[in-house]
């Protein structure tokens, strides 16, 4: 079986600049999403806070919470629903925002609250996740490094591995891959936590991957044939590797929606920042990173030869 | 080529046996005594998030410790000028310094000596001179200082280790993180709520008489202000007001007649059938003979019993109680009680502790996540290799094969190295599902490219994984530095992820690129392929 026939030859290069414009649309569609929502929806990790998740055995709703917390003094709280899985009975966030520079165990009081209401069995604690607003600044700066540093590093890979422009290109393509992975995660509302740094991270490493392929394969045929123009080979080598790159994204693709769909709602973020990563790596790894190169060769390079 | 394939063929059968070996005591509870005594035993161990539990970041408010060795230096500072005749107009602790007012010269210079002499620990941080009245600020010196600051830190590791080792959890962690954090992790603790208050109780155990004034009711409720020497602090126990505890209110005198220093042991009694149980201490010759003194001397009063600031108790002192035994009595259940022992055995903490980070899991949130993880690995897997076998035939079947012996290196690797499985950890091999075949799916392009260029079935495939291979190692490089990084910057879950993804690397690059390799020279060898299936 073969999904791309061998011989064709869809001309990407010629498509650079209307890939550029959908491409900055997209970044676009993200920037505007988070000016709107007033800057990333951050989640309990980098914001501070208290979160705990209640699941209660009988279906339970959301109002008898709001009532049994009620006398709590917990100023911004929030309570969503988690989803109540039927049979299985209801389950809440509650969420605390942080109060100045100490943390009340607000998930003792929580904790109090709902006994006094609900007595002791009918109820359990999920999880309880308590981030100080130190803990929570610093965790936020590491994560902004990470991802840098990450996307420096593969470029700096790409570059001793290759040549100076195809480390650009790959550099500049992630740094596109993550801008609109972080506005579709803010277009879907999801919340940024650790979890979803380390998916980015993960986004970087394997957009990278279809970007070294690529470049392996531009290497290659420029020592096949040296005659033939830039264009033309880094055209030819995005379509020899185009099967495989789909392939390789397809089975990721697969097994992340499987996870998207499956794994539970703790891991949904993670999921779903992995299968926008993965598609729009793919997407900049043919239509971006590569005609970088040539669009370096044309401009600054050749001047400065 | 016949016998370098036969050492490969053994190589790969060979680790296959270790990891096996490796993964059994993860599926099977009952292993045989001998197996235990000769092979590795160690299941893959589960992160906090799977099997529940709590992990907490606590930090030292070194500060606080450091404000109160300026107190005590400047109380010192006060009686040693006392004792050697030296005239200080005022002693006093500002902030992280202690003012000194000097009102004459001589006094002036004479104090300089008597501070290198008498209070090598403290520095002169600046002086100002009007009207020969000197203000003179002082503070901990540098080297002091640091020594100091990381002593309450390490103290406080170890008090915190004690009182974990006492409230019994298996296997804890308990490490410094950072100047002045601690990071405490519990794994399948039932009650975070009883482990934090017992974490973070400072335990400073004094006991001071409580004041026998005219106007003691007055002062209680505020309407006289409170005269130098007394204070006002709250019960432990207290009625009931609806949802709010009212707490009994105590006058007591400042002066501390015996602290926690004091104390040997602390075990738990049970009580009557009308008191609760209560805490039996027992005290060091020193401090038997301070009791007895203090009782003799106070007959007839009370003696409050003071923990945290919190009055325990306050009973009143009978006789004269020689043999150093005194006890602590007070509104608590065995539980409450208990703890109180284990916070009074393992001593104080040399400075108050906050939560700076809590993160728990309930266990039945981590048998779902185990649970949810398992199904999209199990539909997640069986999507790739039917789609491997319908896209690549054989050629499909072998990449399949080393996927299967992938995820087995994988958990043997997880379990050998004694790695933690987080949710995050479960993803990742979830992921390394899908991106494992990358290897064979560049591999099988080149075999195919190959072949339509008409060479023969040996040639391609030689062909095939020679020219697949730098783009394979580059691109898994790549992957593996991002995985670093991740390894890096997460805590807890995060590093569980980094650690299957750059495991996954190692174990998926090897299986796919040895592991078919093999079965294509066998069958090139012994079963002289002719054509390839792909």
């Amino acid at each position: 079986m073969e999904l791309i026939k061998p011989g064709t030859n869809f001309d990407f290069v010629a498509n650079f600049r209307r890939a550029l414009l959908f491409s900055w649309a997209l970044i676009a569609l993200g920037v505007v999403s988070l000016v709107v929502r007033g800057g990333p929806n951050y989640g309990i990790d980098f914001a501070g806070g208290t979160l705990v998740q209640v699941r209660f055995k009988q279906p339970t709703q959301i109002d008898e919470v709001r009532k049994a917390l009620a006398s709590l003094d917990l100023g911004e709280a929030s309570i969503q629903d988690f989803g109540g899985n039927g049979d299985r009975g209801s389950e809440f966030l509650v969420r605390v925002p942080v109060k100045g520079e100490q943390l009340s165990d607000f998930s003792a009081q929580v904790t109090s609250a709902l006994e006094s209401r609900f007595g002791k069995d009918s109820w359990e604690i999920q999880r309880i996740e308590t981030v100080g607003p130190r803990v929570g600044s610093e965790l936020r700066w590491r994560a902004i490094f990470a991802v840098l540093a990450a996307t420096l590093m593969m470029g700096v890979y790409i570059w001793i591995r290759f040549e100076l422009r195809f480390g650009i290109g790959a550099a500049v393509a992630l740094f596109h891959d993550v801008l609109i992975t972080i506005g579709a995660l803010s277009l879907a509302n999801y919340e940024f936590d650790l979890t979803i740094v380390a998916a980015l991270l993960t986004v970087v490493g394997f957009s990278v991957n279809d970007t070294v392929i690529v470049s392996d394969r531009i290497r290659e045929n420029l020592r096949k044939n040296r005659r033939d123009p830039l264009e033309k080979i880094i055209n030819r080598s995005i379509n020899e590797t185009l099967s495989r790159t789909i392939l390789t994204t397809g089975t990721a693709v697969l097994v992340l929606l499987a996870l998207f769909f499956l794994g539970g709602k703790v891991i949904n973020g993670f999921a779903f920042t992995l299968l926008v990563g993965f598609l729009i790596g793919t997407y900049s790894s043919i239509f971006i990173a590569s005609p970088i190169v040539l669009y370096l060769q044309n401009t600054a390079f050749a001047r400065a030869r | 080529m016949k016998a370098s394939l036969w050492y490969r063929i053994v190589g790969v059968l060979a680790l296959l046996l270790v990891a096996l070996v490796y993964l059994l005591p993860s599926l099977t509870t009952d292993l045989p005594d001998w197996w235990k005594r000769f092979l590795p035993s160690n299941k893959i161990r589960l992160g906090l998030d799977l099997q529940g539990g709590t992990h907490l970041v606590l930090t030292v408010d070194v500060d606080k410790a450091l404000e109160t060795t300026l107190e005590r230096a400047a109380d010192e500072l006060k009686r040693e000028a006392q004792e050697k005749g030296l005239a200080l107009a005022e002693v006093q602790r500002v902030d992280k310094s202690i003012r000194v007012k000097i009102e004459s010269p001589e006094a002036r210079s004479n104090f300089e000596a008597f501070l290198r002499d008498n209070f090598p620990n403290l520095a002169v941080a600046d002086s100002q001179t009007s009207d020969g009245v000197a203000l003179v600020n002082l503070r901990l010196a540098t080297t002091e200082e640091r020594r100091l600051r990381e002593f309450t830190v390490e103290q406080a590791l170890e008090t915190i280790r004690n009182r974990i080792d006492q409230f019994g959890v298996t296997e804890p962690i308990i490490q410094r993180q950072g100047s002045q954090d601690i990071v405490v992790q519990l794994p399948g603790i039932q009650d975070p709520q009883r482990a934090k208050a017992l974490i973070g109780k400072t335990a400073l155990l004094e006991f001071k008489l409580l004041a026998e004034v005219p106007d003691a009711e007055a002062y209680l409720s505020g309407q006289k202000p409170l005269p130098p020497g007394l204070e006002i602090l709250s019960g432990y126990g207290g009625e009931r007001v609806g949802r709010r505890v009212e707490r009994t209110k105590y006058l007591v005198e400042s002066k501390v007649l015996l602290t926690g220093d004091a104390i040997a042991d602390a075990q738990v009694r049970p009580g009557s059938q009308l008191e609760g149980p209560y805490v039996a201490l027992e005290l060091t010759p020193r401090g038997a003979k301070q009791f007895e003194e203090i009782t003799a001397a106070n007959v007839k009063r009370r003696l409050a019993i003071i923990l945290d600031n919190t009055v325990y108790s306050a009973p009143v002192i009978q006789e004269r109680i020689p043999g150093g035994r005194a006890s602590i009595t007070g509104d608590f259940d065995i539980k409450e009680a208990r703890d109180l022992a284990i916070v009074l055995r393992a001593g104080a903490l040399p400075a108050p502790v906050y939560i700076a980070e809590e993160r728990t899991v309930g266990p039945t949130l981590g048998r779902d996540s185990i649970r949810q993880g398992f199904i999209s690995f199990v539909v997640g897997g069986t999507l790739v290799v039917l789609f491997m076998l319908v896209y690549y035939k054989f050629a499909g079947l072998l990449a399949d094969l080393a996927l299967v012996l992938n995820i087995l290196f994988l958990l043997a690797a997880l379990s050998a190295l004694q790695a933690t499985l987080t949710l995050p950890g479960i993803a990742g091999i979830v992921l390394t599902l899908g991106m494992a075949v990358d290897a064979n799916v560049l591999i099988n392009e080149r075999i195919r490219e190959e072949l339509r260029l008409g060479r023969s079935a040996r040639a391609a495939i030689e062909a095939g994984y020679e020219r697949a291979l730098p783009a394979i190692l580059d691109s898994n490089i790549t992957t593996f530095l991002s995985g670093l990084i991740l390894f890096q910057f997460g805590a807890g879950p995060i590093k569980g992820f980094a650690v299957t993804l750059c495991l996954g690397i190692v174990t998926s690059v090897f299986t796919a690129v040895v592991g078919t390799r093999v079965v294509y020279d066998w069958l090139l060898t012994y079963r002289r392929l002719e054509r390839v299936s792909i």
